[in-house]
């Protein structure tokens, strides 16, 4: 029998393998997008099965369906909303107490239930023997095991999914769970008042309902309000009931509720589980206490941040090489086979040096996500977290926002993107606005230029103030922005440490591609718009008379060039310092003039009023724009405005020499580092603020408020340091 | 009644009353942490906070500000 696909939404708590199901299921067949208006990761796949063709959707980890967290509303709305045919709760077999409180809800919620107590192998290397057949029939579901990480049992879960979507299934049945006299005599006075209204019942389960209502659920009571009056009846007979309960009971229905649900587990279990004297010795347990030991806790933490920043940024600039040599090339290819002209000019110096600046991320990017999938899927993650929860907690953060943090020295768009580690919405959205304060690895170049040029031997600990004003700015701004737009809603710090797991390369190359690929394709776009707009800006309007140049352009590359060069000193045929060499030979004079002229020079001297009482002058204010592509482009810039062409790279002597006569105070060079540090994110970074928190208000914020600060702190910096006598 | 906070690592003892309100109180709950739980005391972060705990067979971290709201009745000491 063919008919439409059959949706099957898959839930559980966190770390009950249910992703590494949801991988088996749907294998390389599947994508990742955003639930509407959420931070939260929707992931849909299809898997084809005896015929039928099954909708993989994939719920959020949450340990229930209350509607607190952002991931069980989403979760609860698309069960209430979409109504799957058949729903999945991936069960944690040797953790079934707590793992079956959400099926007690989805019991509750009246939905085509299937249990898959995952798993397996661990519960009975642990000693647990479960009675599937009697647990199935107590629930009134099916009960299928699985072991995820062995991919065994998903062929009987797909067959049971399709017996119970085609009724075929005799083990469902709609159970009650009881909840006492007193309770089921309210929750039945509510249905009374909502069986008013025939129309109610069709759609939601009214016992569900009823139970809502009383634990005080306001996601279910504004529905019931938008009913008009029969919604009114029903909240008034709400009201009164948990008024009646809580005299009772002496305590909040929805507590009551909560225990008779663990009551009705705990009497469950009692005939299905037998735990025999454990086994084995808790090898998860003997890790940890070195892991998170007292004393040995922080240094093997930071040897392991250590050898992610080693891995990611060593071993990565490797790749980055060949990924740049490989740009040059089509940028030469490309210059071979176009005539020289406006055309050739976009392509070259626009779009492929542009994008090019961007995918040169990409080894960064892989190796920095494949590391985060090793912790978290090992279970590492969480101890991370529980070491650093006290230090974080400062700026009112929860221990796991430190590695994106931390990240964020060697690059912010990998860092933003790896808050998605942290479970609650107000936490991703602060560590991605404070990010961009910590001072990533394209800064540095602007850093190196000026302090050398202007403090000589105590470049080394200006460069070190710079760091550390970011990662003030960075904790002011955090206790900030916690005390006024993230006011109130601090999720409680019930962090579970789930034991550790060897992972598997499967899910740990799902995990790593699926971040990649959001980057790769989100980032191109806004990239592309950026790099095209910042051409035009800097080549128009044309002047006949004037040489042809590409200076701000040029940059792009040889800034990407730059950070290759640090590794390996490659001489390749058509590589970016020949480029440098190329600006070096048009005329210099002509190169300044025809830049100062361009909507960039004028767009530069426009915005120096602005920038006056920081002490920058037109250049200062053209490279502070163009930076905006990519911060280390400020250096090339720099190098054009300043030595009028010469070789445009923080070492270079002709360009200091030229800094230091051009008028530039030391005082000046620290506002404008000040200001490079704190001033808008790169694109690329602003590209993944709007695609993480999916939302323009915040990345206007961060946009906003970086440009406020960085003035703001230019400016007591330069005044206050003339007032001091310092200019 | 002493409050969970006030255990040292290695002791257990039986959840008697859940203070604190709201959205915590009940997100404790569902995380199994309601009254007549055994919890034990697993060991504190090297910063002492916060600590991790053992409850319904599986192990979950909480602030010593967390702890300090749930009311306990301790048990005699045995061993793990």
């Amino acid at each position: 029998m063919k008919k439409e696909a059959i949706t099957i939404a898959l839930t559980g708590n966190p770390n009950s393998g249910k992703t590494t199901i949801f991988n088996n299921l749907t294998g390389t067949r599947q994508h990742v997008g955003n639930w509407p208006g959420v931070t939260v990761e929707k992931k849909m796949g299809t898997v084809i099965h005896n015929g039928h063709r099954l909708q993989v959707v994939d719920l959020p980890g949450t340990y229930s369906l209350t509607a607190y967290s952002i991931e069980e509303i989403v979760a609860r709305r698309f069960l209430v909303d979409s109504k799957p045919d058949v729903v999945v709760d991936i069960v944690d077999a040797s953790n079934l107490e707590r793992n079956l409180y959400l099926a007690t809800q989805l019991i509750e919620m009246g939905v085509k239930l299937i249990l898959a107590l995952n798993m397996a192998d661990v519960a009975q290397a642990r000693g647990h023997e479960i009675d599937a057949d009697s647990l199935g029939t107590l629930l009134g579901v099916p009960v299928v095991f699985t072991i995820g990480t062995k991919n065994q049992g998903m062929k009987e879960l797909l067959d049971k999914v399709v017996e119970v979507v085609e009724d075929r299934d005799t083990v469902s049945r709609h159970i009650h769970i009881s909840y006492g006299h007193e309770l089921e005599k309210e929750i039945k006075k509510i249905q009374d008042v909502i069986w008013r209204d025939p129309s109610i019942g069709e759609r939601f389960s009214t016992r569900w309902l009823a139970v809502k209502l009383l634990e005080n659920d306001a996601a279910v009571q504004e529905r019931v309000g938008s009913l008009g009056e029969i919604g009114k009846q029903i909240l008034a007979q709400a009201e009164a009931s948990r008024e009646r309960l809580a005299e009772f009971y002496k305590d909040d229905a929805e507590m009551v509720l909560t225990d008779q649900r663990y009551g009705f587990i705990g009497g469950a279990l009692k005939e299905v589980l037998k735990v025999s004297a454990k086994s084995k010795l808790d090898l998860s347990r003997q890790v940890d206490l070195v892991l998170t030991n007292r004393i040995l806790g922080f240094p093997v933490f930071i040897f392991f941040i250590w050898a992610m920043f080693q891995l990611t940024f060593t071993v990565g600039a490797y790749p980055m090489e060949w990924i740049d040599a490989g740009v040059s090339l089509l940028g030469a290819v490309v210059t071979a086979l176009l005539p020289a002209g406006l055309l050739q000019d976009l392509l070259v110096n626009g779009i492929i040096a542009g994008v090019g600046s961007v995918i040169i991320f990409l080894p960064n990017i892989l190796i920095l996500f494949f590391c985060i999938a090793v912790f978290e899927d090992t279970g590492y993650l969480a101890r991370a977290a529980f070491i650093m929860d006290r230090v974080m907690h400062v700026i009112g953060l929860h221990g796991k926002a430190f590695i994106p943090l931390l990240m964020g020295f060697g690059c912010n768009v990998p860092a933003i993107m790896a808050t998605r580690t942290l479970e609650s919405e107000r936490d991703r959205l602060l560590s991605i606005l404070i990010n961009p304060l910590i001072s990533c690895s394209a800064r540095l170049p602007v850093y190196i230029l000026l302090a050398g040029t202007f403090f000589g031997a105590s470049a080394g600990n200006v460069i070190f103030s710079i760091y550390a004003l970011g990662i003030a700015l960075a904790i002011a701004m955090g206790k900030l922005f916690s005390v006024t737009l993230f006011r109130g809603d601090i999720a409680p710090f019930v962090m579970e440490l789930p034991p550790y797991r060897a992972p598997t390369l499967k899910s740990l190359s799902i995990h790593m591609w699926d971040r990649s690929q959001v980057f790769l394709r989100k980032m191109s776009g806004v990239i592309l718009v950026g790099s095209i707009l910042v051409w035009v800006l800097g080549s128009f309007p044309r002047s006949p008379d004037l040489h042809r140049g590409q200076a701000v352009e040029r940059g792009v590359t040889s800034a990407t060039q730059e950070r290759v060069l640090t590794v390996t000193e490659s001489q390749q045929p058509v590589s970016p310092a020949v480029t440098v060499n190329n600006l070096k030979n048009s005329d210099p004079d002509n190169e300044l003039a025809r830049l100062e002229s361009s909507f960039l020079g004028r767009l530069g001297h426009l915005i120096q009023p602005i920038f006056a009482p920081l002490g920058f002058d037109w250049r200062t204010s053209v490279a502070v724009l163009t930076g905006f592509v990519a911060k280390e482009i400020v250096v090339s810039t720099l190098g054009v405005l300043y030595a009028a062409g010469a070789d445009v790279n923080e070492e270079s002597e002709a360009l200091r020499r030229s800094l230091r006569t051009s008028g530039i105070t030391p005082l000046g060079a620290y506002a404008l580092m000040a200001f490079v540090l704190i001033y808008i994110p790169c694109l690329a970074t602003v590209a993944v603020i709007r695609r993480e928190t999916n939302s323009w208000k915040w990345t206007g914020l961060s946009i906003s408020y970086s440009l406020v600060l960085a003035w703001v702190v230019s400016f007591l910096i330069y005044q206050g340091g003339r007032i001091i006598g310092l200019g | 009644m002493i409050p969970l906070s006030e255990f040292r690592e290695g002791e257990r003892g039986i959840i008697t009353r859940l203070n604190g309100r709201g959205t915590f109180r009940k997100r404790l709950q569902e995380m199994g942490f309601i009254r007549g739980s055994e919890v034990f005391v697993e060991k504190y972060a090297p910063l002492r906070d916060p600590i991790e705990l053992v409850i319904k067979g599986y192990h979950v971290s909480l602030r010593v500000e967390e702890a300090a709201q749930i009311m306990m009745e301790k048990l005699e000491q045995k061993q793990e």
